[in-house]
């Protein structure tokens, strides 16, 4: 890298050399997917998902070639921009569908909480490395400091979703920077009895009239309506109802590219989105199903190999983060049109149409390749 | 609580925490695993089954409504194809400016609406209700250029049912109307409701009714793929619908128009019978009304006109209304004198003017009696005291074990729905008839008043013709009906519908010819003989008169009575007298003597059936036949006794138990 060379070979590996070959490859799989499922779902989106994909991918490989050093220090900004912004959504934002979650400036709408996406975890990894080798009690709870207060924010919008990822990707840092079991176990054991409750006397807790302490009314709906979707099936219930059916019809090998009926005779509802998962699964069947679970895992272990052998604390910490939270989105998308989890309006990592979720899945790509790349250069 | 770590103890805490990340991930993955596992595999049948009752709806074809036509091939109900302009209430969310807005391209009378909202009341839901029927080409040709404008409204080309013949035979064809409430809960009591999905109308009155089952057909069904809109996409298989049976009737809408006409504006009902089959040739009752009106949806104040009238047009007079049959009871009552023994065809009595029994008089028609009266003379003359001595011989179980027989009080089974029953009186049916223990007894006075058809007796003039008419036809008696064939309309195929009689009563020929010899010379020198004269053909007959309102005690004048409570006019007859080809019964409410009003009808009925003669008009009251007519009345305030329950002044046709006159 002392002489420039513009040789087309030189020119080609330079701009390959941010890439990690199995991170791409399993990245390009996964968009391959959405092309052919989307060609399906939704075949007059195909040129804005081209536009997508290549802003997206651009994204990455702008994100891959910062070291994490240089990301790590647009934490504090990014993290103070995002809550800012959040301030500014609670106050002046723009109100849909009974949630405010846009801010109008001028030229376009923006949604701040996706900034948090990337922002928390980022801010979360660059404190614990500023106090790392004395990483105690006191940093953990303001680390908990630093992740209750966006959340809180995103909460009062309100969006479920978004303030579960937010809140998951803040979680995992906390987790992988060691918070003791003794504190872990109580939690785990509250949510596990908690869940158990719910599912347990949730005739009882669905009952209209009995409030849930904390959460809006159309959020009991959807927990509610998982428990059982009979008792709405032209409402909320519809969706899920509808998902299922797409599903299980679709069997071992699927009803064949093109030929999904629930897809194509718009029994099933955000095929493009949220279901999307259902036309892969309605025309591909358990085959398709499990090629792409394999698809995920290979790319979860890629992550988890380069958080593990990752030279800072920081990085360990942000690549383990952001491995988690791919996980997160595909486990919690696929259980919600399964009908095993509430519908919380969580795409389906890299085939979901969205823009923005697109760019920050592969923004966190482009993370986990900029890691990489600084271990080897480490080690070199 | 956390001790200090160097970096390679803390790079192995990371190495492990990644470890136990992994494998939640695993768990994770595995447990969706499973749930698709279970979907796709353990419950692939249950949703392949929903996913294909999502996309394949069943649509139903709805079939041709059966047609049906006279004994002459002449068409009274048949179906035509209209355009109608139909809005889908779920569709649309301002009913009233939408219907505004088509005011303006089609015409919409103040009617349309009201009959719009009326259907939408009874509606169930998703259906798509007629705002117009009928519309022009012009009108479906405006509309259709501003289609776009109105969605969730749709011209439809349907099949109307279409009654040429108006307000003749209403009662006896009937008229099908859109499935209401009621209909509906019928049709699931009676399982077809597969065969009527999708069908708006069903038959609500005559024959329309009680042949629906033939008439309907069988509702095929088209299998087509749907999307989520409930938008047929393509069709997937076909079962056509089988049109519905027509109808070949053994009435003769000539002899029918003949007959209404007669009536004029008068009320009243005529039955005609061919005795050799039972077929009906004529059934009116008059008031009539249009059935064309309850096709479409009746609206609110035709509705109210025809239902709240006291004449009660919309009553089938003819077989569901019942009265006392008067003097017309009289050759029954000699038969069955002659069948008892309890008189020869020879034997005379004296007629003084009266007849006492129980210390009371019983008065004949004529002061101061008939003479010497045989069986002969007692019809021809109609003798009231003749009959009074007969009944009283004979007894009233006597009477009603020889009239049972006949048809009497009973339901002849006429393939019509809503049949009078009528009472043939005995003191078993009065016991249970009465609630108070002093109205229960049966008193011997009230046999004598039976004698003559009046009291207790109360008969529809169904039961009266085909009484008559199987007297005529040598005992022989048919099921009355008024459908010849069902005749299916693809393989051409003809079904008889009545070809067994019922029962062969055991009457005497030497009985049966002296009763017949009688009515004949009723038409000759009795009280038929003005309504007769000049008839070319030689044709039985009998008088009656029935009582609406008991004078106790006073003389019946006419013009003293007013019109409602005027005497109910009868005529029995048939002809020609040797091989009768017709039996018929009329009856004109509040028409005073039988000879007056009924038996010119009669006539005319029976000029047309053998001559071929057309006189579309009312038939004229013989005024002079008041006079002579005389004789029949005399019974008033004589027949009235202790024990009957006072004379109500509702007219006969209102009484939904079809009991008898007073």
């Amino acid at each position: 890298m002392t002489e420039l060379s513009f040789h087309p070979r030189h020119v080609l590996r330079a701009f390959l050399r941010p890439i990690d070959p199995p991170l791409m490859l399993l990245l390009a799989a996964l968009l391959g997917f959405a092309f052919l499922v989307m060609m399906s779902a939704s075949p007059e989106r195909l040129p804005s998902l081209q536009v997508n994909t290549l802003v997206a991918l651009a994204a990455m490989w702008v994100a891959a070639r910062l070291p994490p050093q240089r990301l790590l220090s647009l934490a504090l900004p990014l993290y103070a921009l995002g809550v800012l912004l959040l301030v500014a959504v609670d106050l002046f934002g723009e109100t849909s569908k009974g949630a405010t979650r846009w801010l109008n400036i001028g030229v376009t709408r923006i949604q701040p909480s996706e900034i948090m996406k990337i922002a928390m975890p980022l801010m979360l990894a660059w404190y614990f490395q500023q106090r790392e080798g004395q990483i105690r009690l006191r940093e953990f709870i303001v680390a908990g400091l630093l992740l209750v207060v966006p959340v809180g924010l995103i909460m009062i919008q309100p969006d479920l979703g978004t303030s579960l990822l937010v809140t998951a990707a803040g979680v995992y840092v906390i987790f992988f920077a060691g918070l003791s079991w003794k504190l872990i176990a109580p939690v785990v054991l509250i949510g596990v009895v908690g869940i158990g409750a719910i599912v347990g006397f949730g005739d009882h807790l669905c009952q209209p009239g009995v409030d849930w302490y904390g959460l809006r009314e159309y959020q009991k709906h959807r927990v509610c309506t998982l428990l059982d979707p009979t008792q709405d099936p032209l409402g909320k219930g519809f969706h899920i109802i509808q998902s299922t059916i797409a599903i299980g019809s679709g069997g071992v090998l699927g009803k064949g590219w093109m030929d999904g009926t629930q897809t194509h005779l718009a029994f099933l509802p955000e095929r493009h989105t949220d279901f999307i998962f259902s036309v892969l699964a309605e025309e591909f069947g358990l085959l398709g199903i499990v090629v792409l679970l394999v698809t995920y895992l290979l790319l979860i272990l890629r992550g988890f190999a380069i958080a593990a052998t990752a030279p800072t604390l920081a990085s360990r910490l942000l690549a383990g983060a952001i491995t988690m939270i791919f996980f997160t989105y595909a486990f919690v998308n696929m259980g919600m049109v399964s009908g095993i989890l509430p519908v919380v309006g969580v795409p389906l990592p890299f085939i979901s149409y969205g823009g923005t979720a697109l760019v920050t899945l592969c923004l966190g790509i482009g993370i986990l390749m900029s890691i990489q790349r600084s271990r080897l250069l480490a080690q070199a | 609580m956390m001790e200090f770590r160097t970096p390679d103890e803390e790079l192995a805490g990371f190495r492990r925490r990644v470890l136990v990340a992994g494998l939640f991930v695993a768990v994770c993955f595995g447990l969706l695993a499973a749930r698709f596992y279970y979907l796709q595999v353990l419950r692939y049948d249950y949703y392949h089954t929903r996913a294909e009752d999502n996309r394949i709806a069943l649509l139903p074809m709805v079939p041709n409504r059966g047609t049906i036509a006279d004994r002459n091939g002449v068409a009274v109900a048949r179906n035509y194809a209209a355009y109608t302009l139909e809005i889908t209430p779920s569709r649309v969310s301002d009913l009233e400016a939408t219907i505004d807005a088509l005011a303006q391209i089609v015409q919409i009378e103040p009617r349309d609406r009201r009959r719009f909202r009326k259907l939408l009341e009874e509606s169930k839901n998703f259906e798509s209700l007629p705002i117009r029927t009928r519309l022009t080409e012009e009108e479906v040709a405006r509309f259709v250029a501003r289609r776009y404008q109105f969605p969730g409204v749709e011209v439809q080309a349907r099949l109307f049912r279409d009654y040429p013949f108006g307000e003749l035979a209403s009662h006896v064809i009937g008229y099908i109307g859109r499935i209401n409430q009621r209909d509906q809960e019928r049709i699931e009591e009676t399982g077809v409701v597969a065969n009527y999905r999708g069908s708006d109308y069903i038959g609500k009155s005559g024959l329309e009714m009680s042949y629906e089952a033939e008439l309907h057909g069988i509702t095929g069904a088209e299998q087509v793929e749907v999307n989520a809109g409930g938008r047929a996409v393509r069709q997937l298989s076909r079962t056509p619908a089988v049109t519905g049976n027509d109808l070949d009737l053994t009435l003769d809408i000539e002899m029918q128009k003949i007959a209404e006409a007669a009536f004029g504006n008068r009320r009243g009902a005529l039955v005609a019978i061919e005795p050799a089959t039972g077929g009906v040739l004529a059934l009116v009752s008059k008031p009539t009304f249009d059935p064309n009106l309850f096709v479409d949806g009746i609206s609110n104040e035709d509705w109210k006109s025809l239902n709240d009238s006291p004449d009660h047009p919309l009553v089938n007079r003819a077989i569901f209304s019942t009265y006392p049959p008067g003097s017309t009871f009289k050759p029954f009552m000699a038969l069955a004198g002659l069948a008892a023994g309890k008189r020869t065809i020879t034997q005379t009595i004296p007629d003084p003017g009266y007849f006492m029994f129980g210390g009371r008089r019983f008065m004949d028609d004529k002061i101061g009696g008939h003479g010497m009266v045989d069986l002969h003379k007692s019809i021809v003359v109609s003798c009231n005291t003749y009959y009074y001595q007969l009944a009283n011989d004979l007894g009233i179980e006597g009477i009603a074990n020889f009239m049972r027989p006949l048809g009497f009080g009973s339901r002849t089974g006429v393939d019509l729905n809503g049949e009078g029953e009528g009472v043939l009186p005995t003191p078993d049916w009065k016991r249970k008839r009465f609630r108070k223990k002093e109205h229960q007894k049966w008193f011997g006075g009230e046999t004598i008043s039976v004698g003559i058809g009046q009291g207790y007796n109360a008969y529809t003039p169904l039961q009266m013709a085909n009484a008559l008419a199987a007297v005529v036809n040598d005992g022989k008696m048919f099921r009355p009906h008024v459908v010849r064939h069902v005749v299916n309309p693809v393989t051409g195929e003809r079904r008889l519908v009545e070809p067994e009689p019922v029962r062969q009563l055991a009457l005497k020929p030497e009985h049966l010819a002296a009763v017949r010899q009688a009515m004949v010379d009723v038409n000759k020198a009795g009280t038929g003989a003005r309504a007769f004269a000049g008839a070319p053909y030689s044709a039985g007959g009998k008088t009656g008169t029935a009582q609406v309102f008991s004078l106790r005690g006073q003389r019946y004048v006419e013009g003293r009575v007013i019109e409602r409570l005027r005497d109910h006019s009868w005529f029995i007859a048939y002809a020609p007298a040797d091989k009768p080809t017709i039996a018929l019964a009329v009856l004109v409410e509040n028409g005073g003597f039988g000879a007056q009003s009924a038996a010119p009808i009669a006539r005319q009925v029976i000029d047309f059936h053998l001559l071929g003669k057309r006189r579309e008009q009312p038939a004229g009251e013989d005024a002079a036949a008041v006079d002579e007519g005389d004789e029949e009345h005399a019974e008033h305030g004589a027949a009235a006794h202790e024990g009957a329950p006072d004379a109500t002044l509702v007219p006969p046709a209102a009484d939904p138990a079809g009991g008898q006159v007073q």
